[in-house]
This record gives C-alpha cells, sequence and structure tokens, in this order.
C-alpha cells in the first residue's frame, strides 16, 4: 500500500492504494467516478482519458501513485455547474455520440488537444483524435463537433 | 393552442438533439460495470488456451487458499444447475446441435471457452487467483476453416459425427417464384454470359466499445441482473427456460448499454456463469470482461465462403443466379446463428428481376469462437455478392456498371413486386436514389478523370465503386419467423401511461444502446398525443418496468417497435375521446383531436388530453362505466419486413506501386421511408458505412494453426480511427414504406451493408485494366500490391 494525495475534480484525496492499482480503477473504484470508463487493456482506445495538471492521458496507462501530488479532471469535472464545457455542447448539438461509451474519452481528449491547437483543420483533428476508438459514430460528427467546438472558442477554456 | 398545435406537428422530422445525450457527455452514465452493491463479490474466468481439448482434470486447491477468494467453481460443481446458452433458430428440423453449456464438464470445443470461475473480494484477486487453478488438458485436433470442415476428417464435436449442422435450400423452381437455375446456366453456357466466382467473407470481430458485463443480485425475491445486452427480454425467458428458475423470479435490466451491433444479441455463458455464482455464495457478483476476453468470447460475425454463377443474356439481362454457401457457425449454433446466412437467401438477389434462383447453405461447426449475428447479419454477404457480381457483367458486357444496374432493376412502377426468392417490396425508387447520388458524386467528371489518370500511365489510378443494395428490415412478421422454424415472434409491445400531472411515459420493449429510442419515441407520441417532446419520458430495458418485448436488432425497433407506440397512442386518444365527450357534455361524433386538445367542432369549446389524465386521477367526474383511466397499451405484429434500399458510390485512389489505398469519395443516398429524425439517421448511416469500409479494407480476425485468436486485443484487431476515416455526404430519397403507420423502413444496418461492396468495387475498378478482378478483404495494402504484381505475370478474367 501507498500513501497518495490527488486533486480530483476540484476535491483533494488521500488514500492508500495498493502499488499496482491504475489510475482508472482509482477513479472508478475508489472514488466512484464512474464517468471515466475502460475500453481495452492495452491503452489503445481512449476511452479513459481523463487530464492530469490539464493535459490529456489515457488514466488506463498510468498507476495511481504516479498521479500522487498531481491533479487530475475526469468527464465529470469539466462543465461549470450546470454551464457545459463548450465542447460538451458540441458534442450534444452536432450528434457525435450514440451509446456514448467513448464519449468522455473523446470530449477530454478534444479539450486537451484544442487547448495545443486552438484553430485546427479537418485534418489536424482526425490526427489528434485518432488515439480514442469510437465504433458507434463513424467518426464524422466527432470530428464536426470539434471544429464547432474551436469554432466557439473550446480550446481556449 | 394553436401554437401548441403547429410546433408538435413539426416533431416527427425534426433533427431533434438527443434527450439521451446530457448524462452521457457530463459521465452522469449507467453502465454495468458502474453497480456496486452491498458485500459485492467479483468475478474471474479460467480459459481454455487450447482449440480443441479434453479437460481431464482441474486443480483448484491452490486458488481456493489465494487472498480474497470466496469459492471456485467448476463446470462438474454447476453442471445440472447452471443452464444452456440456447439456439432459438433451428434452421432445418434435423440440424445437429451441439449442447453448449456456459462452463464446460469436459470438453473444450474453441479458444476462450470457460472451463472454471474464481469469486473474490476484489476482480483484481479474483484475476490473480484465475492464475492459480491447474487445469489439464488432452489437446485434440482441431478443424478451424470452414471448408475444411465439410470433409469431416476432423470433427469439431467428435460425438456429433459431423460438423455439417444443417443444409438450407430456397429454389425459386421448388416454391415457384421462378424457374430453374440450372436450366438458366445451361443456357447462357451456350449463348450467353455466366459469370462465376468464389468471394470470401473473411470473419469480423463485432468489437462494441462497452465490453460486457454483468451484475447479479440474488438476495431479493426476484433475483435481479443487470446485464450489457441488447436483449433483456430474450435473457429473462432463455435463462428460465433452461435453469429453470421460474420466469417470474427473475428481473433482467440492460442499463446503459454501449454499442452491441448484434454483438450483445445472445445470451452469454458468462451471464449464466454469473448468475450461478451469485446464487452459490448468495451474494451479489460482478463480472466484466476485459477488452482481451471479449475480442475472443463474445460471437464473432460473417465468415461464409460464397461459390457463385450467375446467368445472363449476350447483352447483360440476368436471367439466374446459384449461391452456394459454406457458413463457418464456430464451435456452437449460437442464438441465431444457424439463421444469419439464411437470412441472405432473400438478398442475393437484390433490387433485380430476374427468372431463376437457388440458394444453399452449408452450416458447418469448427473449433473457433461462435459466430451470430454482426450489424446486417446475412444480408452484407449477399448484398456484397451481387453487387460485386453486377460489376463483373458489366465488364463483360462492356457497358457502364450503373447501365447494368438499371437494365436490371425493378422501376419504380413495379412496386409492388413479389421477387424470386419469394419476398414482396412493398416500395422503393432506385431510378430516383441512383440519378441524386450521381449528381452529388458527380459521377460523370470522375469518370473523365480515371480515363485520364490511366491514359497518363498515372501510378495512382482511381477507381469507381457502385452499390445499389436494398435489405430486409424490420424482423419479423411472426408466422414468417414460424414457417423459418424460429422460436419466437417478431412483435413488438409498447404501453402509454398518462401521469396525473401532465407528463407522459413510453414504455418500449425494444432496448436501445445507442440508438436514441428515448428521442425518437418521444418526437412519434409528441405528434401523436399533442404532449410536448419535454414532457415524455421513454422507459426501456428494464422486464419490471417493459414486460413484455423483444428488444432491438435487424433494424426492427422503429418499423415494429415504433408502430407500437403509435397503436398504444392511438389508443390512448381513442379512450380519452369517451371523457371528453363526458366532460364537454357533446357527442364524441362531433369532436376532433388536434394538437393534444379535443374540440367541438364549430366551437371554442374543448379539452386537453393532459386534463383528461388529471380527471382519471380524480374520477370524480368520469363517464358512468368507464375504467378511470386513459392508459393504453399495444402489441404489433407486423405484415411484412420493410425494404430500405439506397445507392452507394464510393471513389478510391490506389497507389500501384505501394497497393495502398486512399478514399476520396463516398456519396450515399438512402431511401429509408420516413425519417423521424434526420439527425440520428445521418448518425446511423455514418456509423454503419464505417464498418462496412473497415470490412472491405481493415477488419479480419485471424487465428494461427492452433486455433489461437492472434488479433486478440485492440493492438492486432485494428478498428479505424478518425485518421483512417473522411467526411461522409448522406442524403435521403423517399418512398414511404406501405406496410406501418408512420411509412418507416429502418436504418441501423443499411450503411454496414450498403458500404463493404461500394468499396472493393472502386478498389477494383481502379486495378481492372491491369487485369484484376477481385482482392480478398481486406484490402490490405499488401493483398493490394500483390494483386497487381501478380496481374503483371498472368493476365486473369473475363474480359473478353
Ligand atoms: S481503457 Fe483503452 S486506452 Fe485506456
Ligand atoms: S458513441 Fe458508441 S463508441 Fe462512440
Amino acid at each position: 500500500m501507498a500513501k497518495i494525495s490527488v486533486k480530483v475534480d476540484g476535491v483533494t484525496y488521500s488514500d492508500d492504494v495498493e502499488a499496482r492499482m491504475l489510475l482508472v480503477h482509482y477513479l472508478r473504484e475508489s472514488l466512484g467516478k464512474v464517468g471515466t470508463v475502460v475500453g481495452c487493456d492495452t491503452s489503445n482506445c481512449g476511452a479513459c482519458t481523463v487530464h492530469l495538471d490539464g493535459r490529456s492521458v489515457k488514466s488506463c496507462n498510468m498507476l495511481a501513485v504516479q498521479a500522487d501530488g498531481h491533479e487530475v479532471t475526469t468527464i465529470e469535472g469539466l462543465a461549470d455547474g450546470d454551464t457545459l464545457h463548450p465542447v460538451q455542447q458540441a458534442f450534444h448539438d452536432c450528434h457525435a455520440l450514440q451509446c456514448g461509451y467513448c464519449t468522455p474519452g473523446m470530449i477530454m481528449q478534444a479539450t486537451s488537444f484544442l487547448k495545443d491547437n486552438p484553430t485546427p483543420t479537418e485534418h489536424e483533428v482526425r490526427v489528434g483524435m485518432e488515439g480514442n476508438l469510437c465504433r458507434c459514430t463513424g467518426y464524422h460528427n466527432i470530428v464536426r463537433a470539434v471544429l464547432a467546438a474551436a469554432g466557439e472558442g473550446g480550446g481556449s477554456q | 393552442m394553436t401554437a401548441v398545435a403547429e410546433r408538435t406537428a413539426l416533431e416527427i422530422g425534426a433533427p431533434r438533439k438527443r434527450k439521451e445525450d446530457q448524462r452521457l457527455i457530463t459521465g452522469r452514465t449507467r453502465w454495468t460495470d458502474n453497480i456496486q452493491l452491498p458485500g459485492m463479490l467479483h468475478l474471474a474466468m479460467v480459459r481454455s488456451p487450447f482449440a480443441h481439448a479434453n479437460v481431464t482434470a482441474i486443480d483448484t486447491e491452490a486458488a481456493k487458499q489465494a487472498e480474497g477468494v470466496v469459492a471456485v467453481i467448476t463446470g462438474a460443481d454447476i453442471a445440472a444447475t447452471q443452464g444452456a446458452c440456447a439456439n432459438a433458430w433451428p434452421v432445418t428440423t434435423d440440424q445437429k446441435t451441439p449442447a453448449h453449456l456456459p462452463m464446460v464438464v469436459d470438453h473444450v470445443a474453441c479458444t476462450g471457452e470457460i472451463v472454471a470461475a474464481i469469486v473474490a473480494r476484489t476482480a483484481a484477486l479474483a484475476r490473480d487467483a484465475a492464475e492459480l487453478v491447474d487445469v489439464t488438458y488432452e489437446e485434440l485436433p482441431a478443424v478451424l476453416d470452414a471448408k475444411e470442415a465439410v470433409d469431416d476428417t476432423v470433427l469439431a464435436h467428435p460425438d456429433l459425427g459431423t460438423n455439417t449442422t444443417a443444409v438450407w435450400t430456397l429454389d425459386s423452381a421448388g416454391q415457384g417464384t421462378g424457374g430453374h437455375v440450372d436450366d438458366a446456366i445451361a443456357e447462357a453456357r451456350v449463348d450467353g454470359i455466366v459469370i462465376e466466382r468464389d468471394y470470401r467473407q473473411q470473419r469480423l470481430i463485432p468489437a462494441f466499445m462497452e465490453p460486457r458485463s454483468t451484475v447479479v443480485d440474488p438476495t431479493g425475491e426476484q433475483i435481479t441482473i443487470w446485464s450489457s445486452t441488447q436483449v433483456p427480454h430474450i435473457l429473462r425467458f432463455l435463462i428460465a427456460a433452461t435453469t429453470g428458475i421460474p420466469e417470474s423470479k427473475v428481473r433482467v435490466i440492460a442499463p446503459d448499454v454501449g454499442g452491441g451491433f448484434g454483438g450483445k444479441l445472445q445470451t452469454t455463458p458468462e451471464e449464466f456463469i454469473t448468475l450461478a455464482a451469485a446464487r452459490q455464495v448468495r451474494k451479489p457478483v460482478k463480472y466484466t470482461e476485459t477488452r482481451s476476453e471479449s475480442l475472443v468470447s463474445a460471437h464473432h460475425g460473417r465468415d461464409q465462403y460464397q461459390h457463385l454463377t450467375l446467368a445472363a443474356t449476350k447483352d447483360g439481362t440476368v436471367t439466374g443466379l446459384k449461391v452456394e454457401l459454406i457458413a463457418n457457425l464456430g464451435a456452437y449454433v449460437a442464438l441465431v446463428g444457424g439463421g444469419v446466412p439464411v437470412l441472405g437467401a432473400w438478398m442475393f438477389n437484390s433490387i433485380y428481376k430476374f427468372g431463376s434462383y437457388r440458394f444453399t447453405t452449408r452450416n458447418v461447426l469448427t473449433n473457433t469462437p461462435w459466430v451470430d449475428a454482426y450489424r446486417g447479419a446475412g444480408r452484407p454477404e449477399a448484398t456484397y455478392a451481387i453487387e460485386r457480381l453486377m460489376d463483373e457483367l458489366a465488364v463483360a458486357v462492356g457497358v457502364d456498371p450503373l447501365a447494368i444496374r438499371e437494365q436490371n432493376w425493378i422501376t419504380h412502377e413495379e412496386f409492388p413486386f413479389t421477387t424470386v426468392a419469394g419476398m414482396t417490396y412493398d416500395s422503393g425508387n432506385y431510378e430516383a436514389a441512383t440519378a441524386r447520388a450521381k449528381e452529388i458524386f458527380g459521377y460523370d467528371a470522375l469518370r473523365v478523370e480515371q480515363k485520364r489518370r490511366r491514359d497518363d500511365l498515372d501510378p495512382v489510378q482511381l477507381g469507381i465503386g457502385i452499390s445499389t443494395f436494398t435489405e430486409m428490415c424490420g424482423l419479423a412478421p411472426s408466422r414468417v419467423l414460424g414457417s423459418l422454424n424460429y422460436g419466437a415472434g417478431g412483435w413488438e409491445n409498447a404501453a402509454i401511461r398518462m401521469l396525473p400531472t401532465g407528463k407522459v411515459e413510453v414504455i418500449t420493449g425494444t432496448s436501445p444502446h445507442g440508438q436514441g429510442h428515448e428521442t425518437a419515441w418521444s418526437q412519434i407520441v409528441a405528434d401523436r398525443l399533442g404532449i410536448p417532446f419535454e414532457d415524455i419520458e421513454v422507459l426501456h430495458g428494464d422486464t419490471a418496468v417493459s414486460s413484455r418485448g423483444l428488444d432491438t436488432y435487424g433494424s426492427r425497433s422503429l418499423v415494429v417497435g415504433g408502430e407500437a407506440v403509435v397503436r398504444a397512442a392511438d389508443k390512448v386518444v381513442e379512450k380519452a375521446k369517451v371523457v371528453a365527450a363526458h366532460l364537454l357534455e357533446a357527442s364524441e361524433a362531433d369532436l376532433e383531436f388536434v394538437g393534444g386538445r379535443f374540440g367541438v367542432k364549430g366551437t371554442d369549446k374543448g379539452v386537453g388530453i393532459a386534463e383528461i389524465a388529471t380527471a382519471a386521477f380524480t374520477s370524480h367526474n368520469w363517464p358512468e362505466g368507464v375504467e378511470p383511466s386513459i392508459d393504453a397499451e399495444a402489441t404489433y405484429d407486423p405484415v411484412n419486413f420493410s425494404f430500405p434500399h439506397g445507392t452507394h458510390l464510393c471513389a478510391m485512389e490506389v497507389d500501384t506501386e505501394t497497393g495502398a489505398t486512399t478514399m476520396r469519395k463516398y456519396v450515399c443516398v438512402d431511401d429509408i421511408g420516413q425519417i423521424i429524425n434526420p439527425l440520428i439517421v445521418e448518425g446511423q448511416v455514418h456509423g454503419g458505412l464505417v464498418q462496412g469500409i473497415a470490412q472491405a479494407l481493415w477488419e479480419e480476425a485471424v487465428f494461427d494453426d492452433n486455433g489461437t485468436l492472434v488479433t486478440g486485443s485492440f493492438v492486432d484487431y485494428t478498428l479505424p480511427t478518425s485518421a483512417d476515416t473522411i467526411n461522409y455526404e448522406s442524403e435521403h430519397t423517399t418512398s414511404p414504406s406501405t406496410t406501418n403507420t408512420l411509412g418507416t423502413k429502418g436504418v441501423g444496418e443499411a450503411g454496414t451493408i450498403a458500404s463493404t461492396p461500394a468499396v472493393v468495387n472502386a478498389v477494383v475498378d481502379a486495378v481492372r485494366h491491369l487485369g484484376i478482378n477481385d482482392i480478398r478483404m481486406p484490402l490490405s495494402p499488401e493483398r493490394v500490391w500483390r494483386a497487381i504484381r501478380d496481374a503483371g505475370s498472368a493476365a486473369t478474367g473475363d474480359t473478353p
């Protein structure tokens, strides 16, 4: 067991965790942050994407102990109260989700991507979102949503 | 009131943003794996690494001693109580159906089968202990390939004596819908064109994004089962039927379900074993599969060999088609596994009219994971074959592939049209969809560019692929299913509860997992009842709430389930009308129902349907002898299938030096009848397209010689990414279905069915001048490059 202190969605938690526990399991099982999900066991799908100190990471690809002293934002902490983040709003407006399983990861990846590149081309969006798999949408509307959010200043938030 | 009437009249056909989204984009989701219950334990499976083996011993001692372990379960322990994975569709009365126990007792028939399970305090501890179970296997020779299975040299199930489970035939001469295909072929051999081809439908993996998960709580009066399934009602029924637990003691809930595509149209070993484990330890138990487990153990799709013989006159009029399939069902006949190839029987003739047809499928067992429905189920395979053949015929005749299709298709004046396979297509307009698609695509200009590149010997060649497809949706009229020996009906159920506050609950027996039923059903009811969209709540996926239902698959939800909703709503209006007449002191004949309000014709007197719902609550002023409720329920059995169709055009660039293919443009014009929500329809089309394109270009489940799945993780089973795909141009023409009130036809599978042949036709078209007339799917750069290289040394093809 190791002691960690992590700020998640604005709240600081201090916990004893097994050294081998993945960050995604810490979020889901210890903190009940079940908005973040697991889609694979090879770090290919991106369903588990969260922000660590403001940058996207695959939370299945990191141990909980590595998050010690850092700040994590999940899909549950992205909106400002009842006001959706522009990327969340764009996903809704553009019908960029169907089953919604990939959606938390997609939105977290898109917000991080837009921070680096606030005015991307379609091609840049497609490459920037490549690490997140979706089986439902064919990506067409996801790409549209990310571009729409960029137009709405999604990258600056 | 007028304002309401106008607004609600617009719901059907409006691009309503989805009600479902709010939770899903903020992470307030209810996936099965999220569920935590007091005292809940976790399950891990021990799976066979061998494709075919006898289990001679299982040593569970070390696992039992491991930290946190509560129980270790073997097949022998639960043999009598575990139930069985049922086959609901024995396609012939003499079908050979191997018993499919959720946990094997002594015989493993494919890699990944479950031989033991661990119940432990955490999932991690359960997995640790699973490693400690020592299973002794006696390996047996395995048969993996469907063609090799045919001669029975190696048997997948030695006790069955054969690998062939069923041979199913549809013959137009036998059933009186056409002539003898062998005559047509013989005639064409003398004085016409015969195209003979072998196509391979490679094995695919549905790969829904949410891994399957099941939680069983055995502590209540009813056992509650949450499962990531498309079919909660079917699961409940089959648990009762195979375990002996009374159906009334089982409640199944499908909470948020993260995609299915047919892959969750199954009653799974994992569900039965989780149930058995929970009953044994008398505590809630959860099982969630890893992705690697999912890829090997959730059922696969496709996997057919197709031998096709098309007969035509010299000028390209098709006279007959003979289809001989070998379908690999895997190790067991899955829920509808044997029926999937059979579903293709009515679709190989597609939109074309010709005189004779015979379809035969030989369904064989192998030592590979079981195969069952995957988006389109039987119809993509059929569409692929006929659309590839039409291109070959065009080449043989020397005309444009669109012209050959037009020469053979059913014209719009000819509907309703009974096909050579015996289906009656109610409506369609292939000319209109094709004309529109050609226009958006810029067909003629691309043909000019293609010619220019050929003339210039451009290393990057351009190909144009066509797919003018149809499909049968809205599964299905119960009596048709009965005649096919299917074990259930095809009806759907809906109920409408008019709440006293004027809000409405719609209960549907369909079970969505991404399709947006909550939004679309609300739109239908909003129009039908004149109740605001926002005031309608759609409930589904819980057998305690929707007691009757047949769930979601086969593009049936809107066409069958939506129609049930319409009928329930109409019953509500009928019941409310009696009360309105009473309240307004008018005769029913003088009432009209517009925009949610019963008005007395020629006056401004009226009462809203929501007010009547409130009146039912108090029942103080209610007509004599009438029950104090305007709630209603309807069960609808469709009279026919529906037949969406469309024209898809695809332009592919092929680098003839590297074999790399690039999609340049994809246009589809689909006729899916009346559209309820165009936003949702577009989404279904895009997602479907990419799954079909993925079959053409990228995906294939590959086994090594021992039957181990080589593509056993997302590293090797490569789903398309955003960087692999392009934007799609999608439009619609509309010929409403004539067999349901809304005129809808279904769209869930259209894109997948249509796109695979469009892409392959385009790639073949790009390199045909090099002497290539086929490349096996998926068309990897390596395969394309090899085809080009081999064509260089030996010219092939039927081109004169
Ligand atoms: S769960 Fe798939 S990348 Fe993390
Ligand atoms: S919306 Fe279902 S996986 Fe992306």
